[in-house]
């Protein structure tokens, strides 16, 4: 006899998924390295294994469909050329370390010494039995599996092909920029990036470039006492790829983090970021725009920890989202029982500029400390109608009115880019997208 | 300059009147007051000319300088010589005043086949207009009224005029919330700009302005038409004796 298909029960489903991630593992061919990478490798491995890779209908992926990436193999997509104007951040002075189809391109970088920076390459890092790397590959994206499992990241540790090892030492004013070129269709890029600012050091990662058909970034950082990492990073308009990116970064006392990205475009894109304040008095500012156009999805998933007290935080998300884009936010602020006197502020918000586009958004709190300030909020809008009129009033044409507008509504974004020409720079992308339209 | 006839205003998601045949003149090198009952349709008057959504033209027409402002987008209406100084300026947090301005006052010379200000050229024009109307210009600096006072807003739309250079200027309740400083500022800047090819159409309740800006004509309106139009004199009628009498002469005549 038979019947409906049994429901599975929770058991069932969880051996169902790791049969399957296994069964995935097994036709992946892993890089194979000697010590410290390699190990680091296996125990990234055996960690998915147990964690099993993400399914839509994991509570985490509520929003975004998992299996773009998670897929073996990336769909190839169209090499998107930028002819129409000058690339980002091309006018800055800074180190330039470039990867091409995914793997370090020596002929296209500058020298990797620099002055206060010890920059080497995840490749040539392996080899060392030594390195200071191997404290911190692997292991924060471990840390990172609470409260929830990020698999792909762990995946990443496994597979990444290429990265870079910084360590910040001084106060560097030049910016350390990852250019991710492109040539290949198929391209599927797995990067993996390690960064210790010491402690009192600060420096500035930049990256940008369309990167690949699909790609993998993680990014783990330890800033130590009293240091400062800036990061801007661009995605930009290559509409057909897919990718993810993790950003895991753990700061000491009176540590400093800004981190902003530009999203425009992309069919698949999810951003994590997970911040650890673990000493006191540390200040961790992560900001994201994003401009969807079209058959667009971006999600920005963000988790700050607060486990010392008197920390400050902010999160602040804004989409513009056009002709059916999709933007999701899931923001989480959690407030250890230690962290007195913590301020956190998360605001994310979306421009809808028709009825077919939609924001969908999990703004959290968890807050276990008693003395602390913390706000959140999250809102859907369009235009508004007296602000465009105004500004039409005045001789403005209506197309113009707008993107004033939707520049407005990017500026609190925006303003957590702590150096002025970087700025400036993103904002002119702002612009220019403005004027572009897909459809 | 503006030839208002028979115009008929509704709103377009109620069905409630507000302009009930409206007709009115306004000749090159004239000013002309409008006085009238709160509720009257002044506002919507001036919302209308400018081409604000929400309102239903059910009748009439409105031309500017022979053509049919009724016709044009709200930045056709300005580019062809319309301004209105907004009753109530709205707050735009983001968009910089000096971007706006700029912005607008090179949108305005595209659309009429001029050149473009300079940003270098427009900033000392901007400094001089603002020092006339002794406007901070540190001010300028900030988001659209963000942070403003009412008179400063005030203020600030007749630099915008200043800068503009419309020919039908319309000020709705400009003076209202203004301290008697404030009101010659704001009056010597409009009359700065009194000249043959301009006209005025100045929205108030009290005469007071119009010790400054001496209009050629006083209109009353009430109930969405203009019930009754005279010299100078008759704001001191209403100034001394209310709407009263005249709305009860017009309730005779119907
Ligand atoms: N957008 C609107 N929605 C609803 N009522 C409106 C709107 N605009 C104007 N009105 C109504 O129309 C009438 C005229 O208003 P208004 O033009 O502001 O008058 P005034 O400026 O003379 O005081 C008032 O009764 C007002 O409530
Ligand atoms: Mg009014």
């Amino acid at each position: 006899m038979s019947g409906a298909p049994k429901p599975m029960t929770r058991a069932a489903r969880r051996a169902a998924r790791l049969d399957a991630t296994a069964a995935h593992l097994s036709r992946l061919s892993v890089p194979q390295d000697s010590g410290w990478l390699g190990r680091a490798r296996a125990d990234a491995l055996e960690r998915l294994r147990t964690l099993g890779l993400p399914e839509r209908r994991d509570e985490y992926w509520r929003f975004t469909d998992p299996s773009v990436l998670s897929a073996e193999t990336a769909a190839p997509a169209e090499v998107f050329r930028i002819t129409d104007e000058p690339v980002v951040f091309s006018d800055i002075d800074r180190l330039r370390i470039v990867f091409t189809d995914g793997e370090f391109d020596q002929q296209a970088s500058d020298d990797l010494t620099a002055e206060g920076l010890e920059v080497t390459r995840l490749a040539e890092a392996a080899q060392a039995d030594i390195h200071w790397a191997q404290d911190v590959y692997g292991k924060l994206e471990e840390r990172g599996q609470q409260p929830v499992p990020r698999p792909l990241a762990t995946l990443n540790s496994a597979m990444a092909r290429d990265g870079v090892l910084i360590r910040a030492t001084g106060k560097v004013a030049r910016p350390v920029s990852l250019i991710y070129r492109r040539q290949k269709e198929a391209a599927d890029m797995v990067l993996h990036h390690v960064i210790r600012v010491e402690p009192g050091a600060e420096m500035t990662l930049l990256e940008n470039g369309p990167a690949a058909a699909r790609y993998s970034i993680v990014t783990e950082a330890c800033i130590g006492a009293g240091g400062m990492l800036h990061h801007v990073r661009t995605q930009g308009r290559d509409h057909a790829r897919s990718g993810i990116t993790h950003l895991f970064v753990r700061m000491d006392k009176a540590a400093g983090l800004k981190s902003f990205t530009l999203s425009a475009n992309g069919r698949v894109l999810r951003n994590e970021a997970m911040i650890w304040l673990d000493g006191e008095g540390g200040s961790a500012h992560v900001a994201g725009a994003a401009m969807g156009d079209g058959d667009f999805h971006h999600d920005d998933t963000v988790f700050i920890d607060h486990a010392a007290p008197r920390c400050e935080s902010r999160q602040v998300f804004k989409k513009v989202l056009r002709n059916g884009a999709v933007g999701v936010f899931q923001g989480k602020i959690l407030v250890q029982r230690p962290a007195q006197l913590t301020d956190g502020y998360q605001i994310s918000q979306s421009l809808l500029m028709d009825e077919r586009s939609q924001f969908l958004a999990k703004p959290e709190l968890e807050i276990y400390a008693d003395d602390v300030k913390c706000s959140h909020g999250s809102t859907s809008g369009e235009i508004d109608a007296d602000h465009l009129f105004y500004l039409r009033s005045r001789g403005v044409p209506e197309a113009e009115g707008k993107n004033l507008l939707v520049l407005a509504f990017l500026t609190e974004a925006l303003e957590e880019i702590a150096r002025d020409d970087l700025a400036e720079d993103v904002r002119s992308r702002l612009e220019s997208w403005l004027g572009r339209h897909r459809h | 300059m503006l030839e208002i006839n028979d115009l008929h205003v509704k709103l377009e998601e109620e069905d409630k009147a507000i302009l009930k045949g409206l007709t009115l003149s306004v000749k090159a090198g004239t000013v002309h007051a409008i006085m009238g009952p709160n509720g009257s349709g002044k506002s919507t008057l001036a919302y209308v000319l400018s081409g604000r959504g929400g309102y239903q033209v059910t009748g009439g027409s409105a031309m500017l300088e022979g053509q049919e402002l009724l016709d044009m987008e709200p930045e056709e209406r300005a580019a062809a010589g319309l301004f209105l100084a907004f009753q109530y300026p709205v707050e735009i947090p983001g968009v910089g005043n000096m971007t706006f301005l700029r912005t607008a006052v090179n949108a305005q010379r595209k659309a009429r086949g001029e050149e473009e200000l300079s940003s270098g050229d427009f900033l000392k024009a901007v400094r001089a207009k603002a020092r006339e109307l002794k406007i901070d210009a540190e001010m300028l600096k900030r988001p659209v009224y963000v942070g403003f006072s009412g008179g400063e807003k005030k203020r600030n739309e007749i630099l915008q005029m200043t800068m503009l250079e419309p020919r039908m200027c319309i000020l709705d309740e400009t003076d209202s919330g203004l301290d008697v400083d404030a009101m010659k500022l704001v009056s010597e800047g409009v009359n700065a700009l009194r000249d043959a090819g301009r006209a005025f159409l100045v929205i108030t309740h009290y005469q007071r302005l119009l010790d400054h800006i001496q209009p050629d004509v006083v209109h009353i309106m009430a109930e969405g038409r203009i019930i009754k139009s005279g010299g100078p004199d008759l704001a001191l009628e209403v100034e001394q004796n209310g709407y009263a009498d005249l709305l009860a002469e017009e309730g005779q005549k119907a």
